[in-house]
């Protein structure tokens, strides 16, 4: 690769008491790239990009964007860089409706008494919550309605929307597929390769190895806290990621 | 599909009718039964009796107001009673001293409003701060500055009273938009802002309608809704209540937030501790304490989980307006007063399990679909 890497982890290391859930850990984001992120149940995926994401702060390591190292203190600032993440929790309010979730944080409003009073502009939000669910091809009975009611995909598809509409820089996706029916799965994947397309990044966390092989550029395989290997997916196969998961392959003892 | 087509939002507000209905069957239920116990000159729904319930509400809803948004962002605030009754002896101190070294009256009363002001902003932060930065649970933290309010109030003012306040500011808490003067002297009809001066003899025939604490109630309950369901102040107490990890994910300031939230609720005691010093030109260490569980009831009543996340400011008004026409019904009907005491509680656990009943009405209905 010869341009600069967008996003740069560089020694990241989190602790929970005396279990180190991400250990030293390496990993390089360049632009328009996919990467995917395996590993076990427990070997410290969903750590470390929440070390990205602002939601935790590591033990060690720096975190560089787009040249600049940061050091988020609260995810805000991430997302005011332009990383959006798709937790794996799905961190959705389940209290409030579709619309309310997409622009949590970040809500639109109409500025009265030249910007003394504001109001929230629902209105406007639902139409922004429905084009964009449109975009993703996503079709929800009433966006009015507590986003407890919803299913499981359904949930999963207003997470997806909310981390795609604010036109990102990088978006982190932890095990979007979760829970979603097989065409919502390929839609999923689709509008991975769009954002890719359009130059947009993206770190995505999966279990599912032939999803990883039809999207990604790169693979990182960690396993109990550490990367045990980085590989150009066209220099692999699934069944060496799998001897790399369970322990079989390690290149850092190799090295 | 008839349910599917109403919406959510708007069928949760007609289930909630239960609330709105059950006010007009108690307000009908007075209507007949007093006229019938006190006799028939004795109405119910006079401009009297209606104003005094309104008098009466009024510093259990202010009490009310601030603890709806802070149980909504799923905390509690146990120490608005005593907050009240600390501020009403501070803000009579305040202006006590104001008027002793002589300032006109109003600028003796903004200072002890400004008194006020400095008690709700000072405990609220007290409150908000041990809650949200040294994450205490808000039981707790509300429980231990109730004790110390209580003590200070106490203390401060010597004996549970503090007097020797001009008698010019009862006008400022007892006097109204509107009078109304009844019977067919010269005098009768309306008078608006300007209070008529009367004889002795028809004094006694006049109303007040709309005193100058119900205003100022109106007015913040006014503000209590639009900020609730339509800023953004509203809204992350909503997602704060609703799923506290999720509001700091998305960026959420949360602890500055909560710390928003505690400051809002022991202002608006403070300013209910202040009204009352204008009402009963005194300050009282014991006035506040009573109102505390009244207040907590009216906002469950209004449908306001304890969980976190759902209710509204309407409900609450509801609430406290059940409280206080059960309350004032009761006693026209001579009811021993104790009994206020047993009928307010059934209602709160009632209303409770009108609610879980509503949810499991809803669930079901939503698993036919
Ligand atoms: N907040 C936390 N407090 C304590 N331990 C934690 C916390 N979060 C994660 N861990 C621990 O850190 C380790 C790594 O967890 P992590 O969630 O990063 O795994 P993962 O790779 O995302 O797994 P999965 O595929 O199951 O999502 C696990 O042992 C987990 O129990
Ligand atoms: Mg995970």
């Amino acid at each position: 690769m010869t341009a600069e890497p967008i996003l740069s982890v560089r020694g990241v290391t989190k602790r929970f008491g005396g279990l180190v859930a991400a250990n030293n850990v390496d990993l390089d984001v360049y632009p328009g790239e996919v990467v995917a992120l395996l590993g076990d149940n427990g070997a410290g995926k969903s750590t470390l990009i929440k070390c990205i994401s602002g939601v935790y702060a590591p033990n060690a390591g720096s975190i560089s964007f787009e040249g600049r190292e940061t050091r988020f203190a609260t995810p805000i600032e991430a997302r005011d860089l332009g990383i959006e993440t798709i937790y794996q929790d799905l961190a959705l309010a389940g209290n409030l409706d579709v619309p309310s979730n997409v622009f949590l944080g970040r809500e639109l409003e109409h500025q009265m008494l030249s910007g003394l009073l504001k109001r929230l502009d629902n209105r406007r939000m639902a139409e922004e919550t429905q084009r964009v669910l449109s975009d993703l091809d996503v079709k929800l009975p009433h966006l009015d309605r507590p986003v407890e009611t919803l299913s499981g995909g359904q949930r999963q598809a207003v997470a997806i929307a909310r981390g795609i509409y604010w036109n990102a820089k990088l978006v982190i996706m932890d095990e979007p597929t979760n829970n979603l029916g097989v065409p919502e799965q390929k839609k999923v994947l689709e509008l991975i390769r769009r954002l890719k397309a359009s130059g947009v990044p993206v770190i995505l966390i999966s279990h599912t190895l032939p999803d990883i092989f039809a999207v990604s550029d790169r693979l990182v395989v960690m396993r109990r806290g550490c990367k045990v290997t980085e590989k150009n997916v066209a220099d692999t196969n699934a069944e060496e990621v799998v001897q790399y998961m369970i322990g079989a392959l390690d290149d850092t003892e190799a090295a | 599909m008839a349910i599917d087509a109403i919406g959510n939002s708007v069928l949760s507000q007609v289930v909630r009718l239960w609330a709105w209905l059950f006010l007009a069957i108690l307000i009908v239920f007075f209507i007949t039964a007093v006229p019938l116990v006190s006799g028939d000159t004795v109405s119910f729904l006079s401009i009297r009796n209606s104003q005094n319930i309104l008098v009466a509400i009024t510093p259990i809803l202010l009490l009310g107001l601030g603890q709806t948004f802070v149980i909504i962002s799923g905390g509690i605030d146990l120490s608005v009673g005593w907050t009240m009754s600390f501020a009403s002896v501070v803000s009579a101190l305040a202006l006590r001293w104001g008027y002793q070294i002589g300032l006109p009256i109003p600028l003796a009363v903004l200072m002890g409003f400004c008194a006020t002001l400095a008690c709700g902003v000072g405990i609220g932060l007290f409150n908000g701060t041990i809650i949200a930065k040294l994450k205490v649970p808000p039981f707790i933290v509300t429980l231990g500055s109730a004790f110390i309010l209580r003590g200070l109030a106490l203390l401060f003012s010597e004996n549970t009273t503090v007097i020797g306040l001009p008698r010019q500011i009862r006008d400022f808490g007892n006097e109204s938009l509107f009078y109304f003067v009844r019977g067919d002297s010269e005098y009768a009809g309306f008078y608006f802002l300007t209070k008529p001066e009367l004889p002795r003899a028809v004094l006694r025939e006049m109303d007040r309608i709309i005193t100058y604490p119900v205003l100022v109630t109106a007015i913040f309950v006014a503000m209590a809704i639009y900020l609730l369901r339509a800023t953004r102040f509203g809204r992350y107490t909503y997602a704060i209540g609703g799923n506290r990890e999720a509001a700091i994910r998305a960026g959420i300031p949360v602890d500055r937030h909560v710390i928003k939230l505690y400051v809002l609720a022991s202002t608006t005691a403070c300013l209910a501790g202040f009204l009352s010093v204008l009402r009963f030109t005194a300050g009282s260490a014991v006035i506040g304490d009573p109102l505390l569980l009244s207040s907590i009831a009216a906002v469950i009543i209004g449908g306001v989980s304890l969980f976190g996340g759902s209710g509204s400011v309407i409900g609450t008004v509801i609430g406290a307006l059940i409280i206080a026409v059960l309350t004032t019904g009761l006693v026209m009907l001579n009811v021993a007063p104790f009994w206020q005491f047993i009928v307010v509680g059934c209602v709160v656990i009632l209303a409770v399990l009108i609610d879980q009943s509503r949810d499991a009405i809803k669930a079901s209905l939503e698993t036919r679909q």
